[in-house]
């Protein structure tokens, strides 16, 4: 077999215990946070240097076998669900910080370092990275790099691609590439950041570090039903005032998080928002005046401003835990991830609760809504013959209505495996056509990543994603879920 | 004559010239469909086209290596949507800048996209991915685009991104089309995230010796009062140089005061900007990128490199862009040796812009650069005949 010639090669490259062929210990590596699906890897490598990476990447050229890499495994798609044909390169061994440089705000690493660990190696000195993906204590700056990954305050400081000012790339040949944000030609950087694995591995990546704001304000506002809060939301962003993130959740996630974690947010709320302000002190405080006005105007009737970062992460507590919580609330369900301008969010959320009504399932609403990412979570519970099909329905359903509102499939978990199948729906077939130019002029023989974020036959047993439970990570308390 | 149903086409003139190459026709499509229609006369032809906007950077780059056919965007110039209360717009690519910034302004919004060259479109400013000082908040177009339209070498229209910021779904071509200076794809339409109208802005202006320029650049980036732009200019570089800081939005002069204080008097506090701000210097054009605070250190290897030669120097200094020009009448002898000079001593990209034929020919405008034989293959894919802008980029891409 081709995976055993690659395996006994491999030995020779990397130490023997860097390479898996147990099968018991391949299976550890059959899934990503997306737990539905599961492969177990033909092999598994753990490099430790660029030069292996690009070493196991020209060997799967030579035998023709495909490659998949992997980083801390917290993906929601699928994105690094292996192949039983192909080998799993896991970066997890390299996780060296290989340069603080605090004059010119930048960091060098290696793609396994997590993403929270920049921000430790650097926040003595007032220094953060700034994106912040709920899974940040655990999930690697690689797949951050591969997913273009977001989180809470994206809105205000923009997404991984905008925080990467250099890659070492091994493209699917083998062959080990400096992308620099600053050296003239085509942007292959802005290109690769995003391409989900499909154009190459990232062995190296130099982020920009951002200063540490003077002041941040975090607020809670409860209103009786999510019209008034979203009313808020569209009255703030059109007042100019850019928050470092806006997040709501409706009356359902709410009961899950009081469930799950007493956090303890106003009784009676149909929804909360949840506004942070971040900024320097004179400019924070007049925005902060402005938040508040404009909430009570839209009819909050309760208002809470946390005073410590004690009441900040008090505030957070509920929203972070609202995926996870509502294990409390149903057996089972389905995190989605869609965007809508933010204009259309009424008429979406519309759209969602008439799907509950005409399938009889639940869906909470959880959101950045700043951006107009939702995260419906809909409710399910598996015992119930059909229950888990129609649950399926409407979650295919909210994505079409994001589409129909001239949104996206997809705001931060990426295509993956797991919507490939929606791209059709957002792009023509001249649009993917033109992609596929992209990974064809990286990757001729479609090595690396295949089967991903690309609409192609479905593996064997495949099923759309289905939550049961919470996460292993998350239930252990390494990570959180929004 | 070459015709293409329902597009006006004309015969070129001397005032059509490309980099010294004078096409055959000049072609103005007024929607998507129809630069489709000429792209797809162009395959059927075997004809090279050069695009163009406001005109405003045609000599850049190198000349095309052919060009028989000028794509005029002069008749795409709407803008198609704007959503205000999505801070998004949607708008044609022959949209000059300031008649899309006019529009923005009647809602009280901006694409925070300087500009450097008067009289520039939309596709030109994509093509070539020029910004100005404010790219140090909110960084280059590139940045703030987040879906494209583009007409592909064999007519196939492309889409991707969307009309919402927040969007990981496929491919990122916006970003591989942005400053491709046309040689993958005919830019058509763009979408961009919008920002509102700061409330006030406050400029902060100092003098340096370019040597101790490090240490208030360092300071500035380090403070707390979110500078958007610091930019500086150094029109004699036997003198000082001038640094100039904007901050912008709420709370604006309390920030410039204390921006002030940390420049140290007699810093001044202005409600305009100096007469130089965010315009490009005519002529012969350097650009030196390097990462923040590097070129700041790199001010007094520009005056090494230039010994007696005659040079200026402007631009984004703690964003990591800056322009020298060398003296209009210089020999291009010597502006070549200055720039193989430059490049030595610098340790960031050094590109010639802008420069008569007769400089450009005796050195590599570009210089070297990382991932070329990515980029060689991505042309190759994209314009596997050769006929869009061909040679005018890296490499001769």
């Amino acid at each position: 077999m081709t995976v055993d010639a690659i395996a006994a090669a491999a030995r020779e490259i990397l130490t023997p215990e860097s390479v898996i062929t147990d099968p018991v210990r391949l299976r550890t590596y059959e899934c990503d946070g997306l737990t539905h699906y599961r492969v177990s890897p033909g092999l598994v490598v753990l490099p430790e240097t660029a030069e292996q990476v690009a070493a196991v990447v020209r060997l799967c050229v030579e035998h023709g076998v495909p490659f998949v890499a992997r980083g801390s495994g917290t993906g929601l798609s699928g994105g690094a669900l292996p192949r039983s044909d192909g080998v799993l390169i896991v970066t997890s061994r390299m996780r060296r910080i290989v340069e603080l440089d605090l004059p010119r705000h930048r960091a060098v690493v290696e793609p396994g370092v997590t993403n929270l660990a920049i921000t430790e190696a650097v926040r003595e000195h007032g220094f953060y990275y700034a994106p912040d993906p709920s899974s940040q204590q655990i999930c690697s700056i690689g797949g951050n790099v591969a997913e273009n990954s977001g989180g809470a305050h994206c809105l205000k400081y923009g997404f991984t691609v905008n925080h990467v000012l250099g890659l070492e790339v091994v493209t699917p040949d083998g062959e080990i590439v400096q992308l620099d944000a600053n050296d003239p030609g085509y942007d292959l950087l802005g290109a690769f950041v995003g391409s989900e694995g499909t154009l190459g591995i990232t062995t190296k990546i130099t982020v920009r570090l951002s200063r540490a704001p003077e002041t941040v304000i975090t607020l809670l506002a409860a209103f009786d039903d999510i019209e008034g809060g979203g009313r808020a939301v569209s009255a703030i962003i059109s007042a100019g005032v850019v928050p470092a993130a806006i997040e709501m959740m409706d009356a359902l996630a709410i009961q899950a998080a009081e469930a799950s974690v007493s956090c303890g947010y106003p009784e009676g709320a149909g929804a909360v928002l949840i506004v942070e302000l971040d900024g320097p002190h004179a400019a924070v405080a007049h925005q902060f005046t402005e938040v508040e006005r404009i909430c009570q105007q839209e009819g909050a009737f309760e208002l809470r401003q946390a005073a410590s970062a004690e009441e900040r992460a008090a505030i957070w507590r509920g929203r972070k835990s609202a995926f996870a919580a509502v294990g409390r609330i149903s057996p089972a369900y389905i995190v989605q991830d869609g965007v809508v301008p933010r204009t259309a969010l009424p008429q979406v959320l519309a759209g969602i609760d008439a799907l509950q009504d005409e399938y009889g399932i639940r869906v909470a609403n959880v959101f950045h809504a700043g951006d107009g990412n939702l995260h419906p979570l809909v409710l399910f519970d598996d015992a119930v013959p059909g229950e888990g099909e129609r649950a399926e329905l409407v979650s295919a359903r909210i994505l079409d209505l994001c589409l129909q509102h001239g949104g996206s499939i997809t705001g931060e978990h990426g295509v993956g495996v797991d919507k490939s199948r929606y791209m059709p729906k957002m792009f023509s077939e001249e649009d993917l056509d033109t992609m596929q130019l992209v990974r064809c002029a990286f990757d001729p023989r479609g090595l690396s990543n295949p089967g991903k974020v690309f609409p192609t036959p479905r593996l064997c047993g495949e099923v759309p994603g289905v939550r049961k439970g919470v996460h292993p990570l998350v239930e252990s308390g390494q990570a959180e879920q929004f | 004559m070459l015709t293409v149903p329902g597009v006006t086409v004309r015969e070129a003139t001397q005032d059509d010239l490309v980099g010294g190459v004078r096409p055959r026709w000049v072609a103005l499509p007024e929607t998507v469909e129809e630069i489709a229609a000429v792209m797809r006369a162009s395959a059927a032809h075997d004809l090279a086209v050069v695009t163009v906007g406001g005109g405003t950077k045609l000599h850049w780059g190198a000349p095309p290596e052919r060009c028989d056919l000028l794509i005029d965007t002069c008749c795409l110039g709407d803008v198609l949507e704007h959503a205000a209360g999505d801070l998004v717009v949607r708008v044609q690519a022959g949209t000059t800048m300031e008649t899309l910034a006019e529009t923005l302004a009647r809602e009280g919004q901006e694409l925070a996209l300087d500009v450097p060259l008067e009289g520039a479109t939309v596709g030109g400013t994509l093509a070539t991915a020029t910004a100005g000082p404010r790219r140090l908040r909110y960084g280059t177009a590139r940045d703030l685009l987040i879906g494209i339209t583009a007409v592909l070498a064999d007519g196939t229209i492309a889409h991707s991104g969307g009309r919402v910021v927040k969007n990981v779904a496929g491919y990122d071509l916006g970003k591989l089309f942005t400053g491709s200076y046309g040689t993958l794809a005919v830019i058509a339409e763009a979408t961009f995230r919008l920002h509102p109208l700061p409330a006030e802005r406050r400029w902060i202006t100092a003098e340096f010796p370019p040597d101790e320029l490090s240490f208030p650049m360092r300071d500035l980036l380090d403070s707390q009062h979110e500078p958007v732009a610091i930019e500086v200019d150094w029109p004699d570089l036997s003198g000082p140089c001038t640094v100039c800081v904007l901050v912008e939005g709420v709370a604006a002069e309390e920030r410039a005061t204390a921006v002030r204080d940390l420049l140290k008097p007699p810093a001044t506090v202005e409600a305009s900007p100096p007469p130089w701000w965010g315009r490009l210097p005519d002529g012969i054009l350097i650009e030196a990128r390097g990462p923040r605070l590097t070129l700041a250190a790199d001010l007094p290897h520009v005056r090494d490199a230039a010994g007696r030669f005659d040079v200026t120097l402007r631009g984004s200094v703690a964003a990591g862009a800056m322009h020298v020009t060398p003296a209009s009448d210089s020999d291009p002898g010597q502006v070549a040796a200055f720039l193989t000079e430059l490049r030595s001593r610098l340790s960031g990209p050094v590109v010639l812009l802008a420069a008569p034929d007769e400089v450009a020919a005796l050195v590599d405008r570009w210089g070297p650069t990382g991932g070329l034989t990515l980029m060689r293959r991505v042309k190759e894919r994209f314009d596997p005949d050769r006929r869009l802008s061909p040679g005018r980029f890296v490499g001769g891409l």
